[in-house]
C-alpha cells in the first residue's frame, strides 16, 4: 500500500472522515438517519462496483449477487451468534459478508472473467438471474419470498453499544465505509490496480508485456466481490432482513445506474452517484409516485448530455476555476442551469397532474402542486406548466451553442497557457 | 405419446414467439452493436397498442398498425436520442436503452394503469384447430406459429432479394465502404432499429393476448431473449431461430415434468427422507427448476462455445 505522503490527500481523507462523523449531527430530523445509513451502504457497494466498471472496464449486470449472498451469510451468522452457536460481535459481521462475497467471487468469477466486453455483461446477467431464481428454489437457506429476518441486538451491550439504536448502526456503517473506501483507494494504487487499467484500455498490449488479462480480471473481481459482500452484510445489519430482492437484477441495475450517474471515470464518482441515487430513490419516492419516471429520464439525459457523469462535470468546472477561466463561463452556465430548472418545474408539474388524474382520480380533482392548490379538471394549471416547460426548453436550446463556444474558448485558453508554461 | 406431441407443439409455439422477439434484437445488435435493453419494452408497447386499437377497430387493424406505430416510435428514438449517444460508445448506448426501459414502463402504466388489461383473443380465432388424442390444440397457437413463420420468411426474402436488404447486409460488415458508395448509412441504421422494434411490437400483438397484457410482461421475457441471442450467436438470425426453438421446447418440457432425484432414487430402491443430507437439492423437481434452465444453458454455452451455436464472432 502506497503511503499517503501528500498533505492535500491527507486533508481530503480527514475531511471525508469529519463529514462522516458530523453528518448525523447535521441531518437528524425524521428519516434522515436511516437515509444516511442507506447512503453509506450504497457508497461501499457502488465503489466496489466501480472497481469493475471504472477500473477494469467490465460492465457487470450481476453485482448484486455478491452483495446479496454476502448478506445471506451475514444474517445466518447473526442468527447463529444470537443462538450462541458461535461467538461473534455484530461489528465484525461485515467481515463474514465480505468473505462470503469473496468466496462466490472466486466461484463465479472463474467463469465470468474468462471473457470481457459484451460476453462478460451477458454472462453476469445470466448468473444474476440464475442465483435469483435459485434463491426462490431453496427456501431453507434463502427464506423463500419472505426472506430471512434477524435481530441485530446480540448479547449484552459493550460500553453501552448494543447496535439497537439507529445512530449506533450508522456509526458502524460509517466506520466500515471509511475502512472500505481507504482499502479500495489503496487498491487503485497497487500494481494490480494499474495493470487493471492497462487491461481495460488495451488488453492486447497488456498480454504482450506478459500479463494474463483473465487472471487480472479475476483478481479484481474477487476483491470487488469482497467489498460488495461487506456492503451486503451492513445492509443485513441495517434492515435486519435479507430476501431474494437482495440478489435481484433490479439491485444490480441500480448500482450500475448510480455508478454511471456519479461518473465511473473518477474514484469518488460512485460516492456522488450513490448519494444522489439514494436521495432520488428514497426521498423522491416519499414525495411523488412518479419517481421512477424521473429517475429513468434523469438517467437517459445524463447518458446523453453528461457521459462522464456528475464527477466529470464537477472536475471540468474545477479545472476552469484553477486556471482562472471560470469567469468566462459561469454566468451563461448558471442561466442555462436556471432554464433547465424552469423546464424541470414545468415538466414535474405536468407529470404530477397527469399521475394525479390517472391514479388518484377518486380522491377528487383538487391537488397540492408545489404547495399551491390546483385543480386538474381545470385547463389553467396544465397550460401554465406547459408554458413553463416550453420556455425552459427554448432557453436551453437558444443558449446551449453559446455556452459550448465559451467552454471551448476557455479550454483552448487553458491549453495555450499550459503551452507557454505560465501556469 | 399424447404428452410428447402436445408439449412439443406448445414448446414450438413458445419458441416461435421468442424468435419473433429475438430476431429484432439480434438484427439491431449485429447492425449497430447496440444491445437494446428496451427491446422487451417495445414488445409490451406493441401489446398495449394492439389492445387500444382492437378495442376501437378490431384485431386485424391492430395486427397491422400496432407494429407500425411501435416501429415509428423506435425510429424516432434512434433518430433523436440514440444517435446522439453513439459517439460515447456502445456501453453508453446500452445504458441509454436501459434508462429507456424504465421510462417506457412508467409511461405504459401511466396510460393504461398498473393492472392487466383485458386484451382478448379475437372470436374468429377462438376454438380448437385440431384434436390430438384427447387434447385440443387451439387455433390461436397455430396462428401465432403462422405469423412467426411468415415473419421469418419475409425477413429472409427482404434481406437477400431486395436492394435495401443487400445494403443492410453490406452495412453489417463494411459500414464505411457502404457510406463511401453514397448510401445513407445512418438512415439505414434508423430503419433497422425501427424495423427491429416493429418486430418486437408484432410479437406483442400476437403474444399479448395469448399470455397476459400487463406492465410486468416486459420483465418476464426481457432476460430470456438475451439468453436466446447469446446462445444462438450474437448477430446470427438463423442461430437465434434455432436457439429460440431449443429454449422454448426445453422450458415447456421441463415445466411439465414433475420428477426429482428423490423419484429416481426411490425407483432404484434407495429411500430418501427429509433428514438425508442434501435433501433440498434432491427434492428439487425438474418443473420447479425450469426457469433456471435457460440461464444454465447460457452459462454452459458461454464457457464451451462463446461464439454461440451459429455465431461467427465473439461478442
Amino acid at each position: 500500500m502506497k503511503k499517503l505522503n501528500n498533505t492535500g490527500q491527507i486533508l481530503n481523507w480527514a475531511g471525508y472522515a469529519v463529514v462522516l462523523v458530523i453528518a448525523p449531527l447535521v441531518f437528524y430530523k425524521g428519516a434522515s438517519l436511516s437515509i444516511l445509513s442507506q447512503m453509506g451502504i450504497m457508497i461501499i457497494f457502488a465503489l466496489s462496483y466501480n472497481m469493475l466498471l471504472g477500473q477494469g472496464g467490465m460492465l457487470s449486470f450481476g453485482h448484486a449477487v455478491y452483495a446479496g449472498l454476502g448478506a445471506f451469510f451475514a444474517i445466518h451468522a447473526m442468527n447463529l451468534a444470537s443462538d450462541h452457536v458461535i461467538t461473534l460481535p455484530v461489528s465484525l459481521i461485515p467481515l463474514v459478508g465480505g468473505c462470503a462475497g469473496m468466496l462466490f467471487g472466486v466461484l463465479f468469477g472463474y467463469v465470468t472473467t474468462k471473457k470481457s466486453g459484451t460476453t462478460f455483461a451477458m454472462i453476469t446477467l445470466g448468473i444474476c438471474e440464475l442465483v435469483h431464481s435459485s434463491s426462490l428454489m431453496f427456501p431453507e437457506f434463502f427464506g423463500g419470498e419472505g426472506g430471512i429476518t434477524t435481530n441485530r441486538v446480540i448479547g449484552a451491550p459493550f460500553h453501552g453499544i448494543s447496535f439497537g439504536p439507529q445512530i449506533q448502526v450508522y456509526y458502524l456503517i460509517a466506520f466500515w465505509l471509511l475502512i472500505c473506501t481507504l482499502g479500495m483507494y489503496a487498491c487503485t494504487k497497487t500494481p494490480l490496480g494499474k495493470i487493471m487499467n492497462a487491461v481495460r484500455d488495451n488488453p492486447e498490449r497488456a498480454e504482450f508485456i506478459g500479463y494474463n488479462t483473465q487472471w487480472v480480471r479475476y483478481l479484481t473481481l474477487i476483491i470487488s466481490a469482497f467489498f460488495a459482500g461487506v456492503a451486503g452484510a451492513l445492509s443485513a445489519i441495517n434492515y435486519e432482513i435479507v430476501s431474494a430482492e437482495n440478489v435481484s437484477l433490479t439491485l444490480s441495475a441500480n448500482v450500475l445506474l448510480f455508478t454511471y450517474i456519479g461518473g465511473s471515470g473518477y474514484f469518488f464518482g460512485p460516492v456522488i452517484g450513490a448519494v444522489v441515487g439514494v436521495l432520488l430513490t428514497t426521498v423522491l419516492s416519499g414525495y411523488t409516485q412518479a419517481w421512477q419516471l424521473y429517475l429513468g429520464i434523469f438517467f437517459m439525459l445524463s447518458v446523453m448530455y453528461m457521459p462522464g457523469g456528475l464527477a466529470s462535470s464537477i472536475m471540468q468546472n474545477l479545472q476552469l476555476v484553477r486556471h482562472r477561466q471560470f469567469a468566462m463561463v459561469w454566468r451563461l452556465q448558471s442561466v442555462v442551469i436556471g432554464f433547465a430548472l424552469l423546464a424541470l418545474t414545468g415538466f414535474a408539474g405536468l407529470t404530477e397532474m397527469l399521475y394525479h388524474r390517472n391514479f388518484e382520480s377518486d380522491s377528487g380533482s383538487a391537488m397540492k402542486l408545489f404547495y399551491l392548490d390546483c385543480d386538474v379538471a381545470n385547463a389553467t394549471p396544465w397550460a401554465i406548466s406547459a408554458l413553463i416547460l416550453v420556455a425552459g426548453l427554448a432557453g436551453i436550446h437558444l443558449l446551449r451553442p453559446a455556452m459550448h463556444a465559451r467552454r471551448l474558448n476557455a479550454a483552448s485558453a487553458i491549453e495555450a497557457a499550459l503551452k507557454k508554461g505560465s501556469v | 405419446m399424447e404428452f410428447v406431441l402436445i408439449t412439443m407443439l406448445n414448446g414450438l409455439s413458445y419458441g416461435l414467439l421468442l424468435f419473433m422477439l429475438s430476431s429484432g434484437l439480434t438484427l439491431i445488435f449485429s447492425m449497430m452493436g447496440v444491445l437494446n435493453f428496451a427491446h422487451a419494452s417495445f414488445y409490451m408497447l406493441g401489446a398495449y397498442l394492439a389492445y387500444a386499437i382492437s378495442a376501437q377497430f378490431g384485431f386485424w387493424p391492430a395486427l397491422v398498425f400496432a407494429p407500425l406505430l411501435v416501429g415509428l416510435a423506435g425510429m424516432l428514438i434512434e433518430r433523436y436520442a440514440l444517435r446522439q449517444v453513439q459517439k460515447f460508445g456502445h456501453i453508453s448506448q446500452l445504458l441509454f436503452t436501459f434508462g429507456l426501459s424504465y421510462v417506457m414502463l412508467e409511461l405504459v402504466q401511466l396510460t393504461w394503469g398498473r393492472v392487466a388489461v383485458p386484451y382478448l383473443i379475437p372470436a374468429e380465432l377462438n376454438g380448437a384447430l385440431f384434436t390430438l388424442y384427447s387434447t385440443d390444440f387451439p387455433i390461436y397457437k397455430g396462428f401465432m406459429m403462422l405469423v412467426a413463420l411468415a415473419m421469418l420468411g419475409s425477413i429472409y426474402l427482404l434481406l437477400t432479394y431486395t436492394r435495401i436488404g443487400l445494403i443492410i447486409q453490406a452495412a453489417l460488415t463494411h459500414p464505411d465502404m457502404v457510406e463511401a458508395l453514397g448510401h445513407n448509412v445512418p438512415r439505414v441504421f434508423m430503419l433497422v432499429f425501427g424495423g427491429g422494434c416493429a418486430l418486437a411490437g408484432l410479437a406483442g400483438v400476437v403474444g399479448g393476448n395469448a399470455f397476459v397484457t400487463e406492465p410486468g410482461m416486459a420483465a418476464t421475457v426481457g432476460s430470456i431473449i438475451f439468453v436466446v441471442i447469446v446462445v444462438g450467436g450474437m448477430g446470427s438470425l438463423a442461430g437465434s431461430f434455432f436457439a429460440s426453438l431449443l429454449i422454448g421446447i426445453l422450458v415447456t418440457y421441463a415445466v411439465a415434468l414433475d420428477y426429482s432425484m428423490v423419484t429416481l432414487l426411490s425407483k432404484i430402491g434407495v429411500s430418501v427422507t427429509p433428514s438425508t443430507p442434501g435433501y433440498a437439492v434432491l427434492n428439487l423437481t425438474i418443473a420447479s427448476s425450469a426457469q433456471i434452465l435457460p440461464y444454465v444453458l447460457l452459462i454452459l454455452v458461454l464457457i464451451f462455445r462463446p461464439k454461440g451455436l451459429m455465431g461467427k464472432r465473439e461478442g
